[in-house]
């Protein structure tokens, strides 16, 4: 890859002067609301990002605006012209990057967590066992080795608490590498596992996998496959969101496969982008494309083969947090609700404005704490209103954020990823009735 | 040094509602139209106390104060031209209070335009003005700006939907404007005098607005022609025929193609100019209507005629129709929004004019808007970063203002003067016009410290939309 030379170029600034600051995202923003001033509303930031990429202000100074935005893309959702303010983001928290010094906690935990244990499946599942970075225990003796002492402002042991327990290493061992359709194959997928659904919920992606062929799906865990890269394009290590791109393409083209399923939002929202990260005409551009053209969220393959029938009626009320990335990256929102709405005994109560974040965005609510939790709070009042028994998302980070969220109101709410949902409702193959 | 007036905000307020970071000051900077001024600070208030607390350290220091909603304004009127302070009332907590009984509601400065219009209709009741920008807009801007939207043919602008209000002088005083009745003769109309002033003579701080009860039914037609001439025609004699819809919206043939292009929506291709209405009223009402204005249509050879069955059908229609502004925003990347409007009867000799007008400067000037009520939005789509072009795209626009005039019209319908057609003033209501003003502006404010540089022009000063 050349790198890009100007500031301007790396800060994508030309996409600036699509935005007319007509003001139509400021309602959409969560920060805006949350933070009350323009200063962290899209329209502002867009301003900055312009006035940064000029030299008129400073990096450092685009740093806090820069930082608050939980890159949910709400913004780019409602925007009437089509700003492309997610590469502008990522061209911002790039020049960030490059420019900036991290307390030394910060930068050592980063350092650790993106070339270590993010990008390694292999560290990911066996510290995974023991923790991701979430989990107590192991989150203790991955900060003792960097050094940083307990007393961090980072918040992460807050969220151990609400962790599900690990499988055993024998039980991760055990995974077939390959699992045939179990009804007549109609279609052959690669699963990609994602680091954080591997390690934290391990059983989820069991799940996933069983749904998946009993719909009518063969599929392969390639082993090959890397972290998709979205922490770290979200964090501005560009270079190493880049490199990890191109072993999942790689990994991808010796596979025989129509798709690749995954079941998080966020990895799902970064791979099909994977041709952003190349210049356009370019050989790797190509080949982006050629993939991004097979990713695919696991709930839209599922609504798609139609292969299943949900036996045990469940008698809940749901209600649904949709995934950012789902909404505003991948544009899906219409089949999760289509499979809930296929269970039986379930009542789906919508909450007040779902797509506002949940605050999590990838590692927003450990750095950004106090920013989060006012998101959060938002949040649970909305869904705390709704009556209902089981929070359904569909992305391990809003899964973390809303299992938290449930804790920290004391509203007695259980959250689970969508997947688990239909576990629990039986699903069996389809029975197709004569007409 | 931190100035003093500063400080004395910061012990007033507190620290956290004066905003002096480069950033925050850069985030208050613009609004939707032209041009970038940084304020020393930027001053949230929520309450009518606060802000006469901030009009009498403002006064005493002699610091500009310009009043924002949510800055989408297309003149100008939020820009802090002279500096100072930006008052940020977006932040103002929405309040909503409906008197159903007595059709008024009365609403805090910061609430959203359609967070009203939701509120009322819970009631079986309507709050009339509905800009297209109303999702995102404070009533307060909507009040400064005296805004208007498609359903002004029938029911009229923000002004017509006001009978009191809160406002905080210049010098701080809290004074209370109208009441709570409709009839209200009791001495001058300075209700009426502040809605539309643009933030010149005060801070709005509480309104009384008028409410009507919701129309039961609504009914969309859209019609095309093959001329802007029979589309003029179909204008003047549905209005003279006794009925009068509730919308009645305009697009050209390039803004057609616009949307088509960017995301196809069913809009007639091959017309010159395409009507879209909306019959509001009783349903066995609307069907006569209907049908009266079928037959119009038909009389004047509408090249096509579609009358959506259900409402989801009708949507599209108006979904397309607001797809206009972002269409048109892709065929270059700046986009000059006018709001010239001309008497209903001189439409099509306005569009004969904006077509030499295009033709003469060699700029894409497309046109849609407010057909019903003469309120044309010629726009021009052109690229700031382009000078040559710039240059050209302000001569167009003081041509534009200039054939409005010409036709008996106005230099703005409903977006304001602001600082982008201050020049013009003289041009349509003369210097004595423009000094009469001038004079009402310098009693209410002596110091000349609330939103300086708006409507009036300063010596010599042009039209700019070229970035530097
Ligand atoms: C895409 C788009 C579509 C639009 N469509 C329409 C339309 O259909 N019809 C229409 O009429 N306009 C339209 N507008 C223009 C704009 O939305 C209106 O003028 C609106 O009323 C501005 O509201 P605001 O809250 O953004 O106010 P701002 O833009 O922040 O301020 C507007 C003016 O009001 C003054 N002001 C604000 N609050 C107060 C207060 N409390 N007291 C005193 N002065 C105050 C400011 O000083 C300024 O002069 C549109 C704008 C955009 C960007
Ligand atoms: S909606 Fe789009 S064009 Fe409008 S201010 Fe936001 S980013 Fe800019
Ligand atoms: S990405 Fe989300 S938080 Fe960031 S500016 Fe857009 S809407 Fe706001």
């Amino acid at each position: 890859m050349n790198e890009p030379e100007t500031l301007k170029d790396v800060m994508n600034y030309e996409k600036a002067f699509d935005c007319v600051q007509c003001g139509y995202c400021l309602p959409a923003c969560p920060t805006y609301e949350t933070m009350e001033t323009e200063t962290h509303s899209p329209r502002g930031r867009i301003q900055l990002m312009k006035l940064a990429a000029e030299g008129h202000i400073s990096l450092h100074e685009l740093e806090d605006p820069v930082e608050k935005c939980l890159g949910c893309m709400a913004c780019v959702t409602v925007c009437p012209t089509n700003v492309q303010y997610d590469q502008m983001l990522e061209g911002a928290k790039h020049a960030i990057e490059k420019n900036k010094e991290k307390p030394k906690h910060q930068a050592a935990l980063e350092k650790g967590l993106f070339e270590h244990a993010v990008p390694s499946s292999k560290i990911m599942h066996s510290v995974g066992n023991l923790t991701w970075m979430y989990q107590k225990s192991g989150l203790q003796t991955f900060a003792q080795k960097l050094g940083i002492l307990s007393k961090t402002p980072l918040h992460l042991g807050e969220f151990a608490s609400v962790l599900p327990p690990m499988p055993s290493p024998k039980q991760r061992a055990s995974r077939e590498k390959v699992q045939p359709a179990q009804q007549k194959e109609k279609l052959r997928v690669a699963f990609f596992t994602g680091c954080v659904m591997d390690s934290v919920f391990f059983t989820i992606n069991e799940q996933s996998v069983e749904l998946l062929t009993l719909a009518g799906a063969s599929v392969v865990i390639p082993e090959e496959q890397t972290c998709c890269g979205a922490l770290h394009a979200h964090a501005g290590r560009h270079d190493e969101a880049v490199a990890l791109a191109k072993q999942n393409i790689q990994m991808l083209e010796d596979l025989n496969v129509d798709r690749i399923v995954n079941n998080a939002g966020g990895c799902g929202a970064q791979m099909i982008r994977y041709d952003h990260l190349f210049d356009e005409g370019s050989d790797w551009h190509k080949r982006a494309l050629a993939f991004v053209a097979k990713v695919e969220d696991i709930t839209k393959v599922l609504a798609e083969l139609d292969g299943l029938q949900f036996t045990k009626p469940l008698n809940y009320t749901i209600t649904y947090q949709p995934s950012c990335h789902m909404t505003n990256v991948q544009r899906i929102t219409n089949e999760p609700r289509q499979l809930m709405n296929q269970l039986p005994g379930v009542s789906v109560n919508e909450m007040n404005d779902p797509d506002f974040c949940c605050g999590s965005a990838g590692i927003y609510n450990i750095v950004q704490y106090d920013e989060s939790m006012k998101i959060l709070d938002r949040k649970m009042g909305d869904a705390q209103a709704t009556n209902a028994q089981v929070i359904v998302t569909t992305n391990p980070g809003c899964l973390l954020q809303m299992k938290y969220g449930a804790e920290r109101a004391s509203s007695g709410q259980r959250a689970v990823h969508l997947i688990e949902l239909l576990i629990e409702a039986e699903p069996k193959i389809k029975q197709i009735k004569n007409v | 040094m931190e100035a003093k007036w500063i400080t004395a905000l910061k012990s007033t307020l507190g620290e956290k509602y004066v905003r002096t970071a480069v950033v925050d000051r850069h985030s208050y900077s613009y609004d939707g139209s032209f041009g970038e001024y940084v304020p020393e600070a930027v001053v949230q208030v929520a309450s009518a106390r606060q802000v006469s607390e901030v009009m009498k350290i403002a006064n005493h220091y002699r610091v500009p104060v310009t009043p924002r909603g949510q800055g989408t304004c297309l003149s100008g009127g939020p820009l802090p031209v002279y500096g100072g302070m930006v008052l940020d009332t977006s932040q103002w907590p929405a309040s909503i209070e409906v008197y159903a009984d007595d059709l008024i509601a009365e609403v805090s400065p910061g609430t959203l335009t359609s967070a009203i219009h939701q509120e009322v209709e819970a009631y079986g009741l309507m709050y009339p003005p509905d800009p297209s920008s109303a999702h995102v807009s404070t009533i307060g801007g909507n009040l400064a700006e005296n805004s208007g939207g498609p359903r002004g043919l029938k029911y009229g602008v923000t002004k017509d939907y006001v009978i009191g209000l809160e406002v905080v002088t210049p010098e701080g005083e809290i004074t209370r404007t109208g009441g709570r009745t409709i009839k209200n003769v009791t001495g001058l109309d300075i209700t009426k005098l502040i809605v539309g002033s643009e933030g010149v003579l005060g801070v709005i701080t509480s309104a009384t607005l008028k409410l009507i009860p919701k129309p039961k039914a609504v009914q969309t037609i859209m019609v095309a022609f093959a001329s802007m001439e029979t589309a003029g025609r179909a204008i003047s004699t549905t209005l003279t025929s006794g009925i009068l819809p509730s919308k009645m919206e305009f697009i050209d043939h390039a803004c057609v193609q616009a949307v088509e292009a960017y995301e196809p929506s069913g809009l007639p291709q091959d017309a010159e100019a395409v009507l879209i209405m909306e019959l509001d009223g009783h349903e066995e009402t609307l069907d006569k209507e209907l049908q009266e204005i079928l037959t119009i249509m038909k009389q004047l050879e509408a090249t096509a005629v579609q009358v959506p069955e259900t409402a989801e059908a009708a949507a599209r229609i108006w979904k397309a129709r607001k797809m206009v502004s972002p269409a048109i925003a892709t065929i270059k990347p700046t986009k000059v929004s006018e709001d010239a409007t001309v008497p209903r009867s001189q439409i099509p000799l306005m569009m004969k004019k904006l077509g030499e007008i295009r033709e003469k400067y060699e700029i894409n000037l497309v046109v849609f808007g407010h057909a019903g009520d003469g309120n044309l939005h010629p726009n021009i789509l052109c690229d700031e970063r382009d000078q040559a072009e710039m240059k050209r795209v302000e001569k167009a626009v003081e041509d534009i203002f200039q054939a409005a005039i010409d036709l008996g019209g106005t230099l703005s319908g409903e977006h304001g003067i602001g600082t982008m057609k201050s020049p013009f003033m003289e041009n349509e209501i003369g210097i004595a016009g423009v000094d009469l003003m001038k004079r009402i502006k310098q009693s209410w404010d002596p110091n000349n410290i609330m939103n300086p540089g708006k409507i009036f022009a300063e010596p010599g000063q042009r039209l700019v939309l070229s970035r530097e």
